[in-house]
């Protein structure tokens, strides 16, 4: 009978390991397709007039440089106003007022931000900005970017500045430094690698983000660097591309979405290669 | 050296300028990274006040009506939300079927069976998925999950659900390709790698005298699995599972390729459909009228308190069992 018993057993788990290792393949199957057929898609359309030309009337070539340039800008823009406030803020978390209640409260809706649906901060920067102003602009982007930006850089800097030993502080405390003096020169220094990994985070979570500036920056048919007007962006290009009837507008969106997605992984690469790094030390 | 003072208000021992000027560095910077970390606050309340204004109009004009209204008329100016909030509730729960058991499959799969030389490249390889954006998804489900599903899977599966009574009707009309069904799909592949890691990071935090002590006594792979390591982890897995939730339910871009965006309730799940993210990004800057871009306006502020109340439960369980991993180390 135990042998029995045993036996069952021993059928329950292989039908249940087995059931995981089906999964993996299911999962990481869909994954591969999708990865392969990006590039199998999109790597026909990565020659020099993508990078050169700008976004064609359908039926035209041309390539996706406005739409460069314009994500180039707005997440420029976003990183250099969205980094400041985030880091000053993380450490604010970290060093001033880690268990105030402000700091509890402030940790909790970083985080509600971090996943907010983004189509809900293009709402938001569209009331704030564009209906004030009156007309789309990049400007209303890239503050529709740097929204998204600054919850991750709050998030990382944070956890950075909290794994460095408080021993550190002490020493350079007990040196005689001033408490802004020991954050600027001692922990930030420490966690520097972990807080650039942060930025790179958050550089590759808006380079693909679409739903903000749907509203914010619109698009542009044409090549433009006034920030005071629509501009166009990737993401927005490959939607309208991929939502056209037109085949050549489709190999370009496709196109795009590869430059997208090899930015995006080269990004994460990097920000892990550092964060393993900075662990290893 | 002068000693300098530690903290803002202890009294400067030695009244020199210098100490002066550090004692006043001090408290500007400490100032500046406080504004700082309000700002968060005041986005947070910018969102919601923005929310709130720009919803007014049509909130005084539909009431509480507007939720369960399934019209959608800009030319009558009547607008509901029954059928985005319909289409939202139903991709995410036909995401969260399939990527939930999926998701932690693979990470009992990547945490126990794995081989060790494989367990960080795949474990990797799912992070970097995670990070993949969701526009990446929606083209891909629209030129080639689609039309897959339109020539393949719909006309089988409708023929084979033809005759039996519940499945007859979820599984009906002619096959589109594009619809519910196919979003909440993409949604899963979406979600899938976000639940994975989150909830291997759980599993990994279960101690291994746990599942040492339970293979001493016997017990199978599976045995401590279901009997050990996931009551350890419930907690933490459910909490992930909410977070993946909150962001599946505002997830925009993968849907909107997808769903077809039509404002009806259909019984069929192959029909197309629209979620609230969906509605506001295709319709958002064709609006013409106060209240129907307001009414736009109002399905964002709908989405924002439902991924709010989502997320924060979330938080909630995931902060909990911190505390605890916190204690036990303690």
């Amino acid at each position: 009978m135990n042998t029995g018993i045993y036996a069952r057993r021993r059928f329950i788990n292989r039908i249940f390991l087995g059931l995981s290792v089906a999964a993996t393949a299911f999962g990481l199957g869909w994954l591969a397709l999708i990865l392969g057929v990006l590039v199998y898609q999109g790597f026909s359309g990565l020659d020099l007039a993508l990078f050169m030309e700008s976004t064609p009337p359908p039926g035209l070539t041309g390539g996706l440089l406005n739409a460069i340039v314009g994500s180039l800008f707005m997440s420029i823009v976003a990183v250099a106003v969205g980094t400041p406030i985030g880091i000053l803020a993380g450490t604010y978390l970290a060093e001033y007022g880690r268990y105030t209640r402000l700091a509890f409260v402030l940790r909790f809706v970083n985080d509600i931000l971090l996943s907010a649906p983004s189509i809900v901060i293009g709402l938001f920067i569209y009331e704030v900005m564009v209906v004030s102003i009156g007309h789309f602009s990049a400007w209303a982007g890239a503050t529709a970017l740097s929204v998204i930006v600054i919850p991750v850089v709050v998030r990382t800097t944070e956890g950075m500045l909290l794994l460095i030993p408080n021993t550190l502080r002490e020493a350079a405390a007990a040196l005689g430094a001033p408490r802004a003096h020991v954050i600027r020169t001692v922990t930030w220094r420490a966690a520097q690698t972990g807080m650039v990994t942060g930025v790179l985070l958050a550089v590759a979570r808006i380079s693909g983000e679409t739903a903000p500036l749907l509203f914010t920056a619109l698009n542009n048919q044409f090549f433009s660097v006034d920030p005071n007007q629509p501009m166009a962006s990737l993401p927005v290009v490959i939607f309208q591309m991929a939502m056209s009837p037109y085949d050549d507008w489709h190999r370009l969106a496709w196109s795009g979405a590869l430059l997208i997605t090899m930015t995006v992984l080269v990004l994460s690469i990097i920000a892990r290669t550092l964060e393993s790094r900075s662990e290893q030390k | 050296m002068v000693a300098g003072p530690l903290s803002l208000d202890a009294p400067p021992q030695f009244s020199s300028a210098i100490i002066r000027r550090a004692h006043r560095r001090d408290w500007m910077f400490h100032r500046v990274t406080q504004a700082s970390a309000l700002a968060v606050l005041a986005i947070f309340l910018g969102i919601m006040w923005s929310l709130l204004s720009g919803a007014w109009p049509a909130m005084a004009a539909f009431g509480f009506g507007f939720l369960w209204t399934e019209s959608w008329n800009p030319v009558r100016e009547v607008f509901g939300a029954a059928a985005p909030i319909y289409g939202t509730l139903v991709t995410s729960a036909i995401a969260m079927a399939i990527a939930v058991p999926v998701g932690i499959g693979i990470a009992i799969f990547l945490t126990e069976l794995c081989p060790r030389q494989l367990r960080r490249p795949i474990g990797v390889a799912v992070e970097l998925l995670a990070g993949i954006p969701s526009i990446i998804y929606g083209i891909w489900g629209l030129f080639i999950l689609a039309p897959f599903l339109q020539q393949n899977v719909q006309p089988w599966a409708i023929d084979a659900f033809a005759g039996i009574p519940v499945l007859e009707d979820l599984f009906a009309g002619p096959p589109y390709g594009i619809g519910i069904f196919t979003a909440g799909l993409i949604l899963a592949i979406m979600t899938l790698p976000f639940i994975c890691a989150i909830t291997r990071d759980v599993f990994e935090t279960v101690p291994p005298v746990l599942k040492e002590a339970a293979y001493g006594l016997g017990a199978t792979t599976w045995e401590v699995l279901w009997k050990v390591v996931l009551p350890y982890a419930r907690g933490g897995v459910v909490g992930g599972i909410m977070l993946a939730l909150g962001r599946t339910l505002g997830e925009t871009m993968a849907v909107t390729f997808v769903i077809g965006n039509a404002h009806r309730i259909s019984e069929s799940l192959f029909a197309p459909g629209t979620t609230i993210s969906a509605a506001i990004a295709n319709e958002f800057t064709e609006a013409l009228g106060d209240l129907y871009v307001s009414s736009l306006i109002e399905l964002g502020l709908i989405l924002f308190f439902v991924t709010f109340c989502v997320l924060a439960a979330a938080q909630y369980m995931l902060y909990r069992l911190e505390q605890r991993a916190g204690g036990a180390r303690a």
